[in-house]
């Protein structure tokens, strides 16, 4: 896999970061994306209105067909088997719910006010990832 | 309805930022959170880049008694770090580094044609249903380890 431009990347993150900061200072919402799809799915019966959530949830495909089609040509790479891609999904969707948020609700808006637990949650999140791809890489070698 | 457009137009910007950082490509997310091996660092690029304008807003919030749409700030007050927050931390830390989708790609990714994504994305619907649905004790408990 080609390294990526730090740039490119950094200017991704400043992308995400304004609409964060945007939805923060239009509609007072946290930029949550679990939060904002289990309402958005009916899952969650408080937050946003639905419509505001839907509204957003559709709007990430939109903004990634938007820089496939004008800006580069992204790669989609999944290395892991069909069991693993069902058990991940299971893990991501039971855990964010309980632990209220993922890498945007706690990781770019969390962390940005200084939130104890943003910190906590996003510390304990990306240890969890090291952790696992180092389990599953040097470990087991899968 | 213009709090509608909002919501549509944020996501639209974020559905960008994280398909031009490449966070779309579970093999870039693998790459870096393999600390122990050839470690890619786009993603503290990218998570870097994120908190600079949020941060921004937060320190711009102070200084407004209400949204410019809306009637009321909804910024979560709770400081408590509790059990659920932090199983739920490692639970979905997992999952995350299982597959190398997080929600937010998960769902941009859905328009970039491939089909685990979908897959991913149902599951990870599941998963939310599923915690909807579960009544575990040492889950329900809302007692505080940390009160700060």
């Amino acid at each position: 896999m080609e390294p990526l431009d730090p740039f490119v990347a950094l200017a991704g993150g400043l992308l995400i970061g304004t609409a964060a900061a945007l939805l923060l200072l239009l509609s007072g919402r946290i930029a949550g994306v679990s939060g904002m799809l289990a309402r958005a799915t009916g899952i969650a019966d408080s937050g946003p209105r639905r419509s505001h959530a839907l509204a957003f949830v559709l709007g990430l495909p939109i903004g990634a067909v938007l820089i496939a089609g004008f800006v580069r040509a992204p790669d989609v790479i999944v290395t892991s088997s069909i069991p693993l891609i069902i058990a991940g999904g299971l893990l991501v969707g039971f855990g964010t719910r309980l632990g209220n948020g993922c890498t945007s609700g706690h990781g770019v808006c969390g962390m940005a006010r200084l939130s104890p637990r943003s910190i906590a949650a996003t510390a304990t999140f990306m240890a969890a990832g090291f952790l696992l791809v180092g389990v599953m890489r040097h470990v087991i070698g899968a | 309805m213009r709090n509608v457009l909002a919501a549509l137009l944020t996501g639209v910007i974020f559905g960008a930022g994280l398909t031009l950082s490449d966070m779309t490509n579970p093999a870039r997310v693998i790459a870096f959170l393999d600390l122990f091996g050839a470690w890619d660092p786009t993603l503290a690029f990218v998570m870097g880049g994120a908190l600079v304008p949020s941060a921004l807003a937060y320190v711009v919030t102070r200084r407004m008694r209400r949204p410019l749409l809306h009637t009321a700030f909804h910024i979560p007050e709770n400081r408590t770090l509790d059990r659920q927050l932090l199983i739920g931390g490692a639970i979905f830390g997992l999952g995350w580094g299982l597959v190398g989708y997080c929600p937010g790609p998960a769902l941009a990714g859905l328009a970039l044609g491939a089909w685990q994504t979908w897959l991913f994305a149902g599951a990870m619907l599941a998963g939310m249903w599923l915690h909807s649905v579960t009544d575990l004790p040492i889950l329900r408990s809302r007692s505080g380890l940390v009160r700060s």
